[in-house]
């Protein structure tokens, strides 16, 4: 499995021209019905599974998305490849609203925007040989390139190290990483400009994971293709992404640049995620301790989301303030360029330890309080 | 023969000797593909109180060593052969009768999917009070409040009502906190934590993580935390075991595997792992190649076909002929001499990690 093969799809071509983002979402908006009732069966309520959420991402640019289950980032990651249709709002790719677009209209912007998925085993059609699932997206578009279907199948398999005698064979001949490896194919096939990669390597063993975002990281710079990266692995989204926004119950609650969002976080809740990230400590004294903050319960249903902030429920600094009005998605004081925070009592810039830890889960107080006596 | 802590066979109450140790375990699927050696060869010992971190990666039998102590593998395809001893007791040779005896009693488990250990059927209570009911004699009064005081232990809101609800009314980390209720209900001498955070969110992993080490330090139970996350076991572990393919490649205490680890495969899998602190500019270094299938395992050392490392080793194809043994107390199973895992380390891995 080589890396250093020659890519070969054309770079920057007609991408992020003068300024205007590759992709701009703004109050996208999905709700889920949820149905009850007998005999006849009504719409209840709604999972509000995203709710307005504005981002943008630039031509050739890595944004990652990061959030714990339920937060919306996989159906973020659906709307913005339409394979779900938002409730309200708008995606506008290169300047045009692709939001409601019909199959037609959508036709040719598909192959522009690609998507990867998590589970390399139940996203390959086990019954197609490789070639197959890697030339399917040229035939759908009939795309002939030069010389033929089969050979670009064949680069195509030598940039994502897999060796191009094996386009014959069919998916349970390989391993889980190397069949992450066919699914990546598969999305370049179509050079495509934007590829959303949901929870792509989370599938796979520690020492496979790194090879797959080594061969993302890759593509991304070699082909300047865009990446929306959703993960809940902290520590990958911080390797991969240069922009990264924090999701929680629907909602982005911060987002900026990786460096302002790991080292100088504002919100409780991103506080909170970075210090119940388990780490292990290479330093030879345990100097550099980080902050430790143990929340309490679980994320709440995003059926009937609290209100005013969504976080108000499990945060150590809730007001009443916080339950009556939802704070805006801003630059507040303190903030570099470009790090928008939603909350009204933000935390210190720092993720250094606290003179005391917030303990808010009450089993774990309660033990620890007998302890310390 | 192998002790994992400094201070092994101090003498403790309940008799002489590790909780529990396994000595030379062996274990065998047979399938229509062939014989599986999923764990081949492998000895440890864990002390009352302490905490003993596995890691490895799917496939390298972490799972199936602990499913045989517990005598949960199915009898039929199954091949044992070493010893489990617990507290003095063979295992592998017990009856089914004495097995019933011990599990959830002396030797309870936590699983990774609270949802599929949990049965669907009967309410959350029921499920803590029944192993009571059957180990102790109680009564079944005596037998839910005990469930339900160990509910208000591990963290659940409103235990009394909360007992009566079935799984699916929980959210995902009160399952596994009403798990851990389960398996502390009877106040076993050793738990078995398989992978339990891994189905979890960060912000509840780290609840959950501390309650049971809080837990621990009450109960005094020993415990196996199985896991593939090296920043969880760094978290919770006293003592470390990595294993690949079916064996033990290094032991030492939590400090010295991950801060001066000698096996080039806990090298490679500290260099594959981004950390939050970890340096941007250069690309992750990933082990090259894929876990070895355990029908027909590679011959010599398990790892050799993807270590980068052999040709440093005395003797040309030594890795390839010969395995190498994980001796006792703190070592790692490589050819490679002392000195040279030191400087490599230091020369070579460390300065990589940032």
């Amino acid at each position: 499995m080589t890396e250093e093969n020659v890519l070969t799809a054309p770079r920057g071509k007609d991408a992020g021209a003068d300024g205007e983002p590759l992709l701009r979402v703004s109050g996208l908006t999905k709700h889920f019905p949820v149905k009850g009732g007998f005999p006849i069966r009504r719409t209840v309520g709604a999972v509000q599974a995203v709710d307005g959420i504005d981002l943008t991402v630039h031509a050739g640019e890595s944004f990652g998305l990061v959030g714990e289950s339920g937060c919306g980032k996989s159906t973020t990651g659906r709307l913005i490849t339409r394979l779900l249709e938002p409730t309200s709002g708008s995606i506008a790719y290169r300047g045009r609203d692709i939001g409601h677009a019909t199959r037609k209209q959508l036709a040719p912007i598909r192959s522009e925007i690609q998507m990867i998925f998590q589970d390399p085993y139940s996203s390959l059609n086990p019954r197609q040989t490789v070639g197959k699932i890697i030339s399917g997206p040229m035939e759908i578009n009939d795309i002939n390139p030069e010389g033929g279907r089969e050979k670009r199948v064949r680069e195509l398999l030598e940039i994502v190290g897999l060796n191009p005698e094996h386009f014959n064979r069919f998916p349970h001949e390989f391993s889980g990483g190397q069949r992450q490896r066919i699914g990546v194919a598969r999305a370049l096939a179509l050079e495509p400009k934007l590829i959303v990669a949901d929870e792509p390597v989370s599938a796979l063993d520690v020492s496979i994971q790194a090879q797959v975002v080594n061969l993302l990281q890759k593509v991304q710079r070699e082909l300047g293709i865009a990446f929306v990266f959703i993960a809940h692995d902290l520590a990958v989204v911080r390797h991969f992404s240069q922009r990264v926004a924090v999701m929680y119950l629907g909602k982005i609650i911060e987002v900026g640049d990786r460096d302002s969002i790991y080292t100088r976080p504002r919100h409780p809740y991103t506080h909170a995620l970075l210090s119940a990230v388990p780490e292990v400590n290479l330093a030879d004294d345990d100097s550099g301790g980080r902050e430790r903050i143990r929340l309490a319960g679980d994320v709440p249903s995003p059926i009937s989301p609290p209100s005013g902030c969504r976080f108000r429920t499990r945060c150590w600094k809730a007001q009443d303030r916080c339950g009556t009005e939802e704070p805006p998605l801003v630059r507040i004081p303190g903030n570099r360029e470009g790090h928008l925070t939603a909350c009204h009592f933000p935390e210190e810039p720092t993720i250094e330890a606290r003179d005391e830890d917030i303990v808010l889960d009450p089993a774990l107080a309660a033990l620890e309080e007998g302890q310390a006596e | 023969m192998t002790t994992l802590t400094k201070e092994a066979g101090a003498p403790h109450p309940a008799g002489a000797g590790p909780l529990l140790a396994v000595r030379d375990l062996y274990v065998s699927f047979r399938t229509e593909d062939g014989v599986v050696r999923a764990v081949d060869g492998l000895s440890f010992d864990l002390e009352r109180g302490r905490t003993l971190g596995i890691v490895g990666e799917s496939g390298s039998g972490k799972s199936v060593t602990n499913l045989t102590i517990l005598g949960l593998h199915n009898p039929v395809f199954t091949t044992v052969d070493g010893e489990i001893l617990l507290d003095g007791r063979e295992l592998t040779t017990a009856r089914e009768s004495e097995l019933e005896r011990l599990r959830g009693n002396k030797v309870a488990m936590i699983f990774q999917d609270p949802l599929t250990a949990l049965s669907p059927y009967y309410t959350v209570g029921r499920q803590i009070a029944e192993p009571y009911m059957k180990h102790t004699g109680a009564a079944k009064k005596e037998a839910w409040q005990r469930a339900v005081d160990m509910l208000g232990k591990v963290g659940i809101p409103n235990p009394r009502e909360r007992a009566k609800d079935y799984p699916h009314q929980f959210s995902g980390g009160m399952r596994q906190r009403a798990m851990i209720a389960m398996a502390l209900v009877c106040d076993p001498d050793l738990l078995i934590a398989d992978e339990p955070t891994t189905a979890l969110d960060v912000t509840v992993q780290a609840q959950i993580l501390d309650l049971l080490k809080d837990l621990q330090q009450e109960f005094g139970s020993g415990i196996i935390f199985i896991t593939h996350d090296l920043g969880v076991i760094a978290d919770m572990a006293d003592d470390i075991m990595v294993m690949y393919a079916g064996g033990a490649v290094e032991r030492g205490t939590t400090d010295e595997v991950l801060r001066a680890p000698r096996h080039p495969y806990t090298w490679g899998l500290l260099n594959s792992m981004p950390r939050l602190d970890s340096d941007l500019g250069a690309p992750l270094s990933p082990i090259p190649g894929t876990p070895p299938s355990l029908l027909n395992p590679p011959s010599g050392c398990r790892f050799h076909p993807r270590c980068t490392f052999q040709d440093r080793v005395e003797g040309a194809g030594r890795c390839v002929r010969e395995r190498p043994l994980l001796a006792p107390d703190r070592s790692s199973a490589c050819h490679l001499t002392e000195d040279q895992k030191r400087t490599i380390f230091l020369e070579e891995i460390k300065p990589g990690l940032g």
